[in-house]
């Protein structure tokens, strides 16, 4: 009998807000350190905290994203340990009482297609400031810009069956909440963080002890680490050991898990109502406004972009990777493009565009423009790609670009005939083979014309000039 | 004419003026310090005069023109060090003041001095300062209560006319009783905690001491109201006062049975017997109630109070702000140690100790969880006689005078017991004030009003009218 993999995940996401969970200092990421400090986010003797309404909003924009039931009464709750970078000595987060809860996320796996998983709970917290060990050589040094910046908890059910799952679980996640708003969700940048929890029983036997695996910041590395986590129990359990409920740590650069600390070394958080802050109180009427103000997400805009279009599944999938291409493929049919040659232009050179600057550089009619000369054989596809190379830097329309750089299609007889004469005059063994009955050759003879006119050459012209000219 | 109205009024109508008051004040403060009452921390003339100069110098006075005030050292002021009597604190000055001392100062009051205290405002004798325990006024060899000792002192001793302490369990009331001077805890949610260094969150209060009500309730007026910068202050605006009332007529006062045990001090039952006298003959009603959770509100604050404070004062790392202890090649739980260890004196030490572990695991449901049931229990039976008709309860202050230093010092329980009668209002968040009402074997004697939240102005209007017909300096037995 083989062995069961139970994996949960639990999601950090950085609400993005102007200013912090309960100061009102900025939260912006990368400020030289320590200059978006107050004394509520230094915890200076007699500051208090005061919640911020945006971060609010957007927790509960989060949870309804993800199918959650958002609470009227939730409780903040100080978590209470000591590091040098959590100022106050506690951390203000929601325990018993969260914001939301019971929420699921729909994903499609490779073994047991579409699934959903469930969302144990979101709450609302504050995240710490950052310990920096590798600037004073043997000095650890604080910068607590990050202490207070606002997060959404997101605890997944123990539904995930294997690490590729636990992959699609995290791009599905990502995907509702960038749709939704709520969080850029950079693992660069640290505004998405993941830690996971993964045991392994046989089926149906209760579940094993689980080991926590930590420092996760790639959704590579995710499924990386818990494919080692899961030989490591693999290898135990095979050889009648046992699972110790332990916090291992995942090193990417050497590829290999350490144990981080024991369960006799890990923290009593002594949970309590943080008595600095009066329960959160939210009207349903307010949190079913919210409901109104939640945008389309990826699910529904999926389906919309394949009814809607009438492009393939895969093709919505890939657009939808990433909201502003998919309103980019919306607004380049609306301007009057074929939406599969939208989307396969989106997908191809759009995309590779967007991951090298992050930019949409060219706009959505002058895309439309050079699909129509593409369509209408003015230029070839390589042309067309080169144009749109250049349209990303220069001002110009793809018309004028096809001009200026030579890449109009020639039509024209006279001067194909000139380029098929001179490459049937240099192949002269492929001619007596083409005239011996070879006929497939026409492709060959095709591409010499082709090359000879720098791409210029209209294949479709040229064939039966060279059809002509052998018989 | 009480003093916080004659002062306000004299340099309004500039009969005198700021500067007069605070070389008045300064001569006060050197005199106290020679006779070693230690009540005053940090203050300096330079500064005085500086404060004189800014009220002066505007053109509008303001309610509280002139009054000086002697500030409790847990509370954050701009200029002078704050530092709850703790090494831990030693020369730490707030960049930000509390939003209390920004309110009296913008309505022309200025801070005499900083005021010793139990270190953090934890005790209730002022001994457990780390820097000296403070003398009471009218006998040095006995303490001037606590926690707010050095504040009640000052007001005693006429150094200031008024003074903020802080409670969290009676730390006013009980002072002011020992003392003899008027102690006012509001309701809470009355008065902003930003600036007030946290103790024990859910029962903090800023209250005021004065020579008179009159005092109190004015310098109360002017600090209450809701606070942007505290999410636990009501949405409700600044207090406004009662008119003076003559008689209690129409008025029932309660009397509960738990606070008057058979074994009362002689002196204090004397005491509340004549007061409850002169309370009937000004046409109050006066009745027997039940409070029947009263004995659980002591056992109750130290678990809540405890549980808070070790949250709180985890803040006091030696990371940020404050000495720093251990060796520059120390690993960092050697640092915290030193840093706490040092930093921190035995009392705040032990109710770390005891507020780590009734929340810790397996103990939080035991003890922190249930003393938070018996809390709601305390409130409702407050509510209870609230809601049958009583309008004020009348009880003593402390169950005896002021004790001797050193008699309960090494007996922490004892020590605690003294806030008895302080402990229940505390924890259910109702107003309360103490009043001197007469003097044993020459040592002040108090009595509380206590009244359902929100309803000082009534509270304070009894109080005045009790005050009136009270001779606080009489002996109560002949």
């Amino acid at each position: 009998m083989t062995w069961e993999t139970i994996i949960g995940l639990e999601v950090h996401v950085q609400l993005k807000t102007r200013s912090k969970m309960f100061c009102g200092c900025s939260a912006s990421f990368g400020d030289p350190p320590n200059t978006n400090v107050c004394p509520t986010c230094l915890a200076l003797p007699g500051a208090l905290p005061v919640p911020n309404a945006e971060a609010i909003r957007l927790a509960t924009l989060a949870a309804l994203a993800l199918n959650c039931t958002v609470h009227e009464r939730s409780v903040f709750a100080r978590k209470n340990y000591f590091y040098p970078d959590l100022p106050k000595g506690y951390q203000i987060s929601q325990f018993d009482k969260p914001l939301a809860t019971k929420g699921w996320v729909e994903i499609d796996t490779a073994e047991r297609g579409r699934l959903r998983i469930g969302v144990t709970r979101l709450h609302v917290e504050e995240d710490s400031g950052k310990s920096v060990h590798d600037r004073f050589p043997g000095k650890t040094a604080i910068d607590l810009n990050r202490a207070g910046v606002p997060l959404a908890e997101i605890v997944s059910e123990p539904d995930l069956r294997s690490p590729a799952e636990a992959r699609a679980y995290l791009v599905a996640l990502k995907q509702i909440l960038v749709f939704a708003g709520v969080s850029a969700c950079s693992m660069e940048e640290g505004s998405l963080r993941v830690d996971g929890n993964l045991s392994i029983h046989r089926p149906g036997t209760p579940f094993g002890t689980k080991t926590e695996v930590k420092n996760l910041n790639s959704f590579a590395n995710v499924e990386r680490a818990l494919e080692l986590e899961l030989a490591r129990q693999t290898e135990v359990l095979d050889a009648d050991g046992t699972v110790d409920q332990v916090t291992m740590l995942y090193h990417a650069g050497s590829d290999s898990m350490r144990v981080m600390r024991s369960k006799e070394e890990s923290h009593d958080y002594r949970y309590f109502p943080d008595p600095d802050l009066p329960p959160l109180v939210l009207a349903r009427t307010w949190i079913e406004a919210r409901r109104e103000e939640l945008p389309e997400l990826p699910d529904q805009k999926r389906q919309r972009l394949i009814s809607s279009y009438g492009i393939p599944a895969y093709d919505a999938g890939v657009l939808i990777g990433e909201p502003l291409l998919a309103d980019y493929f919306e607004a380049v049919v609306a301007a009057g493009a074929d939406a599969k040659q939208a989307s396969n232009w989106v997908m191809g050179d759009v995309i590779a565009a967007w991951n090298d600057t992050a930019a949409l550089e060219v706009s959505a009619p002058r895309l439309v423009a050079l699909i129509a000369l593409l369509a209408a054989n003015t230029v070839s596809h390589a042309s067309a790609r080169k144009i749109f190379a250049e349209m990303r830097t220069s001002g110009e329309t793809p018309e004028v670009l096809a001009e200026r750089l030579g890449l109009k299609q020639v039509a024209d007889t006279g001067a194909l005939e000139k380029w098929v004469d001179e490459v049937l005059a240099a192949n002269p063994s492929e001619v007596a083979r083409y005239k011996g009955g070879e006929s497939k050759l026409i492709g060959f003879f095709v591409g010499q014309v082709m090359k000879k006119s720098g791409g210029k050459a209209d294949p479709k012209a040229v064939q039966p000039v060279l059809i002509g000219k052998l018989t | 004419m009480t003093a916080v109205k004659n002062i306000s009024d004299a340099i309004r109508t500039g009969r005198t003026t700021a500067a007069r008051s605070a070389e008045q004040v300064t001569r006060l403060l050197i005199d106290a310090d020679k006779k070693g009452l230690n009540a005053a921390l940090d203050w300096s003339p330079a500064y005085l005069a500086h404060e004189a100069r800014r009220i002066d110098h505007r053109a509008e006075k303001g309610r509280l023109a002139g009054v000086p005030i002697a500030v409790k050292d847990n509370i954050a002021t701009l200029d002078l060090p704050t530092t709850c009597a703790s090494r831990i604190l030693d020369g730490y000055v707030s960049p930000f003041e509390a939003t209390v001392i920004r309110r009296l100062r913008e309505a022309g009051a200025y801070v005499a001095c900083k005021a010793n205290l139990d270190e953090f405002a934890m005790g209730s004798s002022t001994e457990w300062s780390a820097f000296g325990r403070v003398q009471h006024p009218l006998d040095p060899s006995r303490v001037p209560g606590g926690s707010s000792g050095g504040s009640a002192a000052l007001v005693a001793a006429g150094v200031t006319p008024v003074a903020l302490g802080s409670e969290t369990g009676g730390s006013v009331r009980q002072p002011a009783s020992f003392c003899g001077v008027v102690g006012l805890k509001p309701t809470y949610g009355r008065v902003s905690r930003y600036g007030l260094i946290a103790f024990g969150s859910s029962l903090d209060c800023v209250s005021p001491f004065g020579e008179k009500v009159d005092d109190v309730a004015r310098v109360l007026a002017v600090m209450s109201g809701h606070d942007p910068l505290d999410a636990t202050t009501a949405d409700r605006p600044p207090l406004t006062l009662d008119e003076p009332r003559r008689d209690l007529r129409g008025l029932t006062i309660g009397l509960p049975a738990e606070y008057f045990p058979a074994d009362l001090h002689a002196g204090v039952r004397a005491a509340l017997d004549r007061t409850i006298a002169r309370v009937r003959e000004l046409g109050a009603a006066v009745k027997e109630v039940s409070l029947p959770h009263t004995q659980y509100a002591v056992p109750t604050y130290y678990i809540v109070a405890p549980a808070e404070a070790a949250a709180n004062l985890a803040r006091f790392d030696g990371v940020r702000y404050g000495p720093r202890g251990g060796a520059a090649n120390a690993d960092l739980t050697q640092m915290y140690r030193d840093t706490r260890g040092r930093g921190f004196g035995p009392e705040v030490r032990r109710r770390i100790l005891v507020g780590t572990y009734v929340l810790s695991a397996g103990y939080g449901e035991q003890y922190y969880h249930r003393a938070q049931q018996v809390r709601g229990l305390i409130a409702r039976d407050f509510d209870a006689v609230f809601s049958a008709g009583v309008d004020l309860l009348l009880t003593p202050t402390t169950p005896t005078p002021a004790f001797k230093a050193g008699d309960k010092i090494e007996d922490p329980v004892a020590m605690y017991l003294a806030d008895i009668f302080v402990c229940p209002s505390s924890l259910s968040g109702h107003p309360a004030v103490s009043i001197p009402v007469g003097r044993d074997e020459g040592l002040p004697i108090g009595a509380q009003l206590i009244a359902p939240p929100w309803h000082e102005a009534r509270m304070l209007a009894a109080a005045a009218a009790i005050e009136g017909v009270v001779d606080a300096k009489r002996e109560v037995r002949p």
